[in-house]
């Protein structure tokens, strides 16, 4: 427990220290709401506000690159530089280091959300979810099914130089076809499909429910099902695949 | 009791054998030389003797507990400085020995390792200002803020200007005198002759030589003598250098030529390695 804790506060003054981490994954979905919002914040979408429509957006968009890029890169450029590999040598065990690395991208990963709740009633009076329960359970169940998700992902990427590009690659377009930044009907259909197959929409949609609908998750359970089986894929990638050491060369 | 006891070691990466079968032993408070070229296996072997890596087959003992099977407690009486690896870019010199130390229940106090591994100037520098030498040194604190009994230095001075090698070997006999033990790998003699109190010389995943530094001098094969006549060099290698000698300097007077350079040269351990390590054509 010393140790997590020990871990812990580490993690924390590394991630914000590191200006480009903090800034793509923390503050950028608070960048792209005000940005967005000034747009197509005062039209309505899909029945909503919105500005409540993309509060659930960017919530979704958070999760996405806080605890699935942030969370990749950092592990990615940690492995190959080495640091990875050192802390096997110590007594810090491993299970610990990683508890302490999830709960930092977790904690980072809900203070966005506040943040963005915050902002959203206090500048556009949205109103703040009904259910609390709830929109703890969706935020908790995004940040676990993505951080899997990311770690599943650092298996693939075989070096730092190009770590960035391969993770913006995939969770950027994602972002577009899932909704986040507006609504997909007007998308052809074949990436409505794909964004259907993805977890990044149904846990946007979760948020909506929950945040702008007010709807209690438990009536969404086949969304919740369909993201977590996504964090099922992303930690069985991560148990059989997840590298220590950077690749031979 | 020894700290280190590897017997019959052997790893292969893609069915190329890296080591194959090496034994050798380090007491405790000993410093051991694992001397040898690049690509000779030396850090395959400290991989393997940390718990990096797995062997294919022999038996690795190290404080008594075989690597592939240790816990943290082992863990916490080691120290490793790897050959490569960075540490974090945006913490300072002192929040990294602070963040390891945290590792340890009794680890050395982080300003006292500091002041051991030279850097007190640079407590609150962050890492990525510091030059080469001085992350290699900070590399070398990270490994000793948890009180380590057996060190792996796997090239710790590769790299180094010669007044910074020196720095670092006036800090590798500090550690000795603590009663450390250690563990040296390097492809520079004169690091092996000054530091370890028996050397290995590695060639090709072999041992090819083992013992003090004295002793693998006194296994060269001769002394040599050379001189120049009619501008080109003679090299004559032999076990009796007075009675050649003699021979030599009496056939030049009687028959009146000048040995041009003559030089007699005991072996050092620099003219073993080159011996031992010298590819021979197969």
């Amino acid at each position: 427990m010393r140790l997590l804790l020990h871990q812990f506060r580490a993690e924390q003054k590394l991630f914000w220290r590191s200006r480009e981490l903090a800034f793509f994954t923390f503050l950028l979905p608070i960048v792209f709401y005000l940005m967005l919002g000034s747009a197509y914040g005062d039209e309505d979408i899909q029945g909503v506000g919105g500005y409540e429509f993309l509060l659930a957006g960017m919530i979704g968009y958070g999760a996405a690159a806080t605890a699935f890029a942030g969370l990749a890169l950092l592990l990615v450029i940690r492995r190959e530089s080495g640091v990875l590999k050192r802390l096997r040598v110590t007594p810090l065990p491993a299970a610990t280091y990683i508890a302490a690395v999830l709960g930092s991208i977790v904690v980072i990963f809900l203070l966005e959300a506040v943040i963005l709740i915050v902002l959203a009633r206090l500048a556009f009076d949205v109103t703040v979810p009904d259910s609390p329960a709830s929109l703890a359970f969706v935020l908790l169940l995004g940040a676990g099914a993505f951080s899997a998700l990311g770690i599943g992902l650092t298996a693939l990427i075989r070096s730092a130089e190009g770590s960035s590009a391969v993770v913006n690659a995939i969770y950027l377009p994602v972002a577009f076809i899932s909704g986040a930044f507006f609504s997909p009907d007007a998308f052809p259909e074949l990436l409505q499909l794909i964004g259907e197959i993805l977890p990044l929409s149904h846990l946007i949609r979760l948020c909506r429910d929950v945040i702008a609908y007010g709807e209690p998750v438990l009536e969404h359970l086949d969304d919740v099902a369909v993201v977590a089986a996504w964090g099922v894929l992303g930690l069985a990638v991560a148990l059989r695949r997840f590298r220590w050491e950077p690749r031979e060369r | 009791m020894s700290a280190v006891e590897v017997t019959e070691l052997r790893k292969a990466y893609d069915g190329v054998e890296a080591v194959r079968g090496i034994d050798f032993q380090i007491g405790a408070g000993e410093v051991f030389g694992l001397l040898g070229p690049n690509g000779a296996g030396k850090t395959t072997t400290v991989e393997i003797l940390v718990g990096y890596r797995r062997r294919d087959g022999g038996s690795v003992r190290v404080l008594d507990t075989d690597p592939e099977r240790a816990g943290g407690a082992w863990r916490a009486r080691i120290g490793v400085v790897p050959q490569t690896g960075e540490l974090f870019p945006n913490l300072t010199v002192l929040e990294h020995l602070e963040l390891f130390a945290g590792y340890y229940d009794e680890p050395r106090p982080p300003r006292e390792v500091l002041a051991l591994v030279g850097l007190e100037e640079k407590g609150r520098s962050k890492t990525r200002t510091l030059s080469g030498g001085q992350r290699r040194r900070l590399d070398l604190g990270v490994a000793l803020v948890g009180n380590p009994e057996l060190i792996f230095l796997d090239e710790p001075t590769t790299g180094f200007d010669p007044g910074a090698r020196r720095a670092a070997w006036e800090t590798i006999r500090s550690l000795r005198s603590l009663g450390k033990t250690i563990l040296l790998t390097t492809h520079y003699i004169e690091e092996a002759h000054r530091l370890a109190d028996r050397v290995a010389v590695l060639r090709r995943g072999e041992i090819v030589a083992s013992g003090t530094p004295a002793e693998l001098i006194a296994q060269a094969p001769a002394s040599v003598i050379r001189y120049r006549r009619a501008g080109e060099e003679v090299v004559i290698q032999t076990e009796e250098p007075t009675r050649v000698l003699h021979d030599l300097t009496a056939r030049a007077l009687s028959d009146g030529f000048e040995l041009e350079a003559l030089e007699v040269h005991r072996p050092t351990l620099e003219d073993v390695y080159l011996d031992l390590t010298e590819e021979q054509p197969e």
